[in-house]
């Protein structure tokens, strides 16, 4: 006997023991309805709890993304003012929140597929629930003591399987949410204070810590590298970044003046408004 | 014969499939006795393909218990383990 044969068994089981358990099998049947009542609220809550988590999510994500484009602007400026120390800061900041970022759009996307999940299996148990209603009421009006055992015992062990298959779904779906409901609360805090900016704030250990600055360093050095490159190169971006600079106020003076000697004359500026 | 996909639902497959489903579960016996994760998903993700692949989907209002049984998609083998020993898992 093969495993898949045995998982069916054991479900099977577990509906046979409660049909044995009662001197009347109808009794059964209106005991069982009710708790298929329950457990369909029970599914409707579970996707309405993960939806909220998932909403709760995506405002998070806007918030961080707000932020990383913030933060990409600010070492921009910076760095057209000569400010490349300021610049590796704000990249520094950025980077720790781009990681942030992808570790929230990975939970976002298994939020989803539990969402999605969630919703067919109340789907489904609702259309077996009123199944067994209906069929629940034939078996009761008809009965007769020689057929009821095999009748009831069909539809019995078919919804006892939907509500435990469900039953154990929800669960992994509260899991879920809960889990993530105390992180989404510890960065809710974070995003509210700041502190979110202050990468190094965290309390990792040594080795860690290290090597994480390793990776977020070469990532920085290649974008300061890029935007170096965009600023003394003559491409089209450096007209884009002059254009940037001169349309925002509180840079606009000093990109004109010094980073950018021959922005202005260039032709083709007209381009650059973003 | 119905194959249940746990956290999906059921399908209807006719007997021609239950050949190579038996030869899957065999192997997905062996990989839970050997403790081997990486034999169970691929073998799991290959019973899942083939019941998907070959199955018709139940209609919802119908009420049959199953034949077999299958893990969902992200199920560990801890999980199947679990299952396999502690009936208790299963609510009902």
């Amino acid at each position: 006997m093969g495993i898949l044969n045995r998982f069916a068994m054991l479900f099977r089981a577990k509906a046979n023991k409660a049909l044995d358990a009662a001197e009347d099998p109808r009794e059964t049947l209106d005991y069982s309805y009710q708790k298929q009542l329950e457990m369909l609220s029970k599914v409707r809550r579970g996707v309405a709890d993960v939806a909220t988590s998932r909403k709760r999510l995506e405002l998070q994500l806007n918030q961080l993304n707000g932020q990383s484009t913030k933060l990409k602007d600010q070492a921009q400026k910076a760095l057209s003012m000569g400010r490349e120390d300021l610049a590796r800061e704000a990249l520094t900041r950025r980077s720790g929140i781009e990681g942030q970022i992808r570790d929230l759009n990975t939970q976002h996307a298994a939020l989803q597929g539990e969402e999605e999940k969630l919703t067919l299996a109340s789907q489904r148990l609702q259309a077996k629930v009123e199944s067994f209603r209906t069929r629940k009421e034939t078996i009761k009006a008809t009965y007769t003591a020689a057929e009821a055992q095999t009748r009831i015992g069909e539809a019995f062990s078919g919804i006892s399987e939907e509500m435990g298959d469900v039953g154990m779904a929800v669960q992994r779906a509260e899991d879920k949410t809960a889990e993530l409901q105390a992180r989404s609360s510890a960065l809710d805090e974070l995003l509210a204070s700041g502190t979110l900016d202050d990468v190094t704030g965290t309390s990792k250990d040594d080795i860690t810590a290290e090597l994480e600055a390793m990776a977020s360093g070469s990532d920085v050095e290649s974008e300061l590298a890029s935007m170096k490159a965009q600023l003394s190169g003559g491409d089209p971006a450096k007209q884009i970044d002059a254009g940037d600079a001169a349309g925002s106020p509180q840079s606009a003076p000093n990109s004109e003046g010094t980073a950018n000697p021959a922005a202005p004359t260039q032709p083709g500026q007209t381009g650059g408004q973003q | 014969m119905i194959v249940r996909i746990m956290g999906e639902g059921q399908f209807r497959l006719d007997e021609a499939a239950l050949a190579h489903l038996n030869e899957l579960d065999a192997a997905l016996e062996a990989a839970v006795t050997a403790e081997d994760q990486q034999a169970f998903s691929t073998t799991l993700a290959d019973l899942l393909g083939q019941v998907r692949a070959s199955g018709e989907a139940v209609p919802d209002d119908e009420l049959a218990p199953s034949d077999l049984i299958l893990p969902g998609s992200n199920a560990t083998l801890a999980e199947v383990g679990e299952m396999l020993t502690d009936e208790g898992l299963i609510p009902g």
